[in-house]
């Protein structure tokens, strides 16, 4: 039964009703190839097997009884940015190395109600900050993926590279993920996976390590389209412990994969066919769009005017959040202690020791950006243009229903090769970010491959709270574009 | 607007972050790296434009005054680096 593990997570669920296989047995073939693969690829920081399958023997146990949740039996992965209670979370830093949550985010006790199990905690850049996984304090993450007759081993992005990879390498069913910059959607690309970040304000952001609290919004990272919908629709929903939690009903997203999306109006932006962008990425994008036509969509181009902006906008919005968000790791309370003999010295030497060096950036670079004579030019200023990006989107959106662009200005690249350059791996989040600082919700799926045999993921954009569009537009594009690629054995 | 060795070890204190002296040069030449691409913002014009907040336009909700949760003191202490009696041990803080 050894390919359960390459099952899609609705797939798995059908097993489950239908009686072909436990949750015993699905959660068993999972701790195996965990076993045998994840010393390999470093997707997960800590497995829990026994809580595994203790949670697989209560839903046996609740199938049998009649009471089964939408997600019952299935085992998932968690990115060590959502505090589980009782179960070490680190967001891939020393700083958190030891803590024990006491209690439980609101995502992850959404899936926990409706019956998932937990396999274990996933790899991350420290404090999501990064997009290859290198700023993890527990090392990279190897995505399951290589370059044709390469056996170097690549990056799986970041910062939910352990997520990617879990999924990708058939370590998990789904994972949680989180997106600050493009956090889901750029390791979803990497790795031949779908990843959705919401609408701002969908998922609660309680219990999630803050990194910048107006960008950071929960998603899933999955096999297919409808997998994700079922995902979303379990992690989302309204929670009073988050006050900017959106109060409103979330609807089945499942309801909308196949739905038709004759007459959607989609955009395309010329603004994101940047210098340099590789000939196959711009190619694929061309066979996005003809996909779409092909369904019955109206093909309109758009103008985002402000899009080369909004990286380094988000480089002064996103620090300076984080410099605040991180005070609080200060050694007095929990997590790591560094030495010293008066307070402030046992302050910045526990930062000092605690942080790695891009988290350190972030911070000097962020508290810069907020000091005296600096908030104006620099804070106020992004802020600003912010608010001309959101702009954009606006008027784009009084002519189409959706946005299509590629996700990420290349494929994956080799770990260890852009760790030396701070700008060129940023550049890794120019078409993604835009919607964080917009708030509006994107969605990556797997659309081809390059000419080395990688992944390559092509972004929907949609209207705020529309998802069930991107959803429904996702669907039609992935029966298109019938991605069936697979990554390395690795066992 | 370029960032100095001096400026890096004021923010380094103000970040309450010990960055040895040798680095203070190393970093601020990465910081400098940084903003300069940062500096094409310059470009954008942004005159009569609000500052944008918050990624969803929407006011607060308020909440009623009362204790929602508390009675904790053990749980909450069991990440403390370390505790005694019921609190948490730190540094001397007065001199």
């Amino acid at each position: 039964m050894s390919d359960l593990t390459r099952l899609t997570l609705r797939s798995a669920l059908d097993g489950l009703a239908n009686k072909d296989f436990s949750s015993v047995e699905l959660t068993e073939a999972f701790i195996s190839r965990i076993d045998a693969v994840n010393p390999q690829l470093n997707a997960y920081v800590l497995t829990t097997p026994e809580r595994a399958l203790d949670d697989a023997r209560a839903s046996d146990a609740r199938r049998a009884a009649g009471t089964a949740g939408p997600l019952d039996g299935a085992p998932i992965g968690v990115k060590d940015l959502f505090c589980t209670d009782g179960v070490r979370t680190t967001a891939g830093s020393k700083i958190l190395g030891t803590f024990v949550p006491p209690y439980e985010s609101t995502v992850t006790s959404h899936l926990w109600r409706d019956g998932a199990v937990m396999l274990g905690k996933l790899n991350m850049d420290e404090f999501a900050m990064g997009s290859s996984n290198e700023t993890s304090a527990f090392g990279p993450v190897v995505s399951p993926w290589r370059a044709r007759g390469s056996n170097r081993n690549l990056t799986p992005g970041g910062s939910s590279g352990g997520s990617a990879s879990a999924v990708s390498a058939d370590l998990c069913l789904a994972a949680t993920a989180s997106d600050t910059g493009g956090s889901i959607r750029q390791p979803a690309s990497f790795t031949g996976t779908v990843g959705i970040k919401p609408t701002y304000g969908l998922c609660s952001r309680f219990g999630m390590v803050a990194f910048a609290s107006s960008l950071d919004q929960a998603g899933p990272i999955t096999r297919t389209v409808a997998d994700a919908a079922l995902m979303l629709t379990s992690m989302a929903g309204h929670d009073p412990k988050d006050s900017t939690s959106l109060a409103l009903p979330v609807p089945d997203f499942s309801q909308f994969i196949g739905k038709s999306v004759k007459g959607l109006r989609i955009g395309v932006p010329e603004e994101y066919r940047i210098d340099g962008m590789p000939e196959e990425i711009a190619r694929l994008w061309d066979d996005g769009v003809e996909w779409l036509r092909a369904a019955g969509c109206e093909i309109k181009s758009v103008r985002l005017p402000h899009t080369r902006y909004a990286l380094p906008a988000y480089y002064i919005i996103a620090p300076a959040e984080a410099s605040s968000n991180l005070a609080r790791y200060d050694g007095m309370r929990f997590g790591y202690r560094g030495e010293g003999t008066a307070l402030t010295d046992v302050y910045e030497t526990t930062r000092a020791e605690g942080f790695g060096p891009e988290v350190k950036r972030r911070i000097l670079i962020g508290t810069y950006v907020l000091s005296a004579g600096y908030y104006d030019a620099y804070y106020l200023k992004a802020l600003k243009v912010r608010a001309r990006i959101a702009e954009d989107f606006s008027k784009a959106f009084e002519e189409v229903d959706a946005i299509l662009t590629p996700t990420t200005p290349s494929a994956a690249f080799p770990l260890g090769e852009k760790q030396d350059d701070p700008v060129a791996m940023y550049l890794n989040d120019v078409f993604t970010v835009t919607t964080n600082l917009a708030g509006l919700p994107g969605l990556s799926i797997p659309a081809g491959l390059d000419s080395q045999g990688l992944p390559l993921g092509l972004q929907l954009i949609g209207r705020a709270l529309d998802e069930g569009s991107l959803f429904s537009l996702a669907a039609a594009m992935e029966q298109a574009a019938g991605f069936t690629a697979r990554p390395e054995p690795w066992a | 607007m370029a960032i100095d060795v001096a400026t890096v070890r004021k923010v380094a204190k103000l970040a309450r972050i010990a960055e040895p002296e040798d680095r203070l040069a190393p970093l601020a030449q990465e910081l400098n790296g940084i903003m300069s691409w940062i500096e094409q913002l310059a470009e954008v014009d942004t005159d009569g434009v609000e500052p944008m907040t918050s990624a969803v336009a929407q006011t607060l909700p308020m909440r009623d005054d009362v204790v929602t949760d508390g009675g904790n003191a053990a749980r909450v202490l069991r990440n403390a680096p370390r505790a005694d009696q019921g609190f948490f041990v730190v540094p001397k803080v007065v001199e």
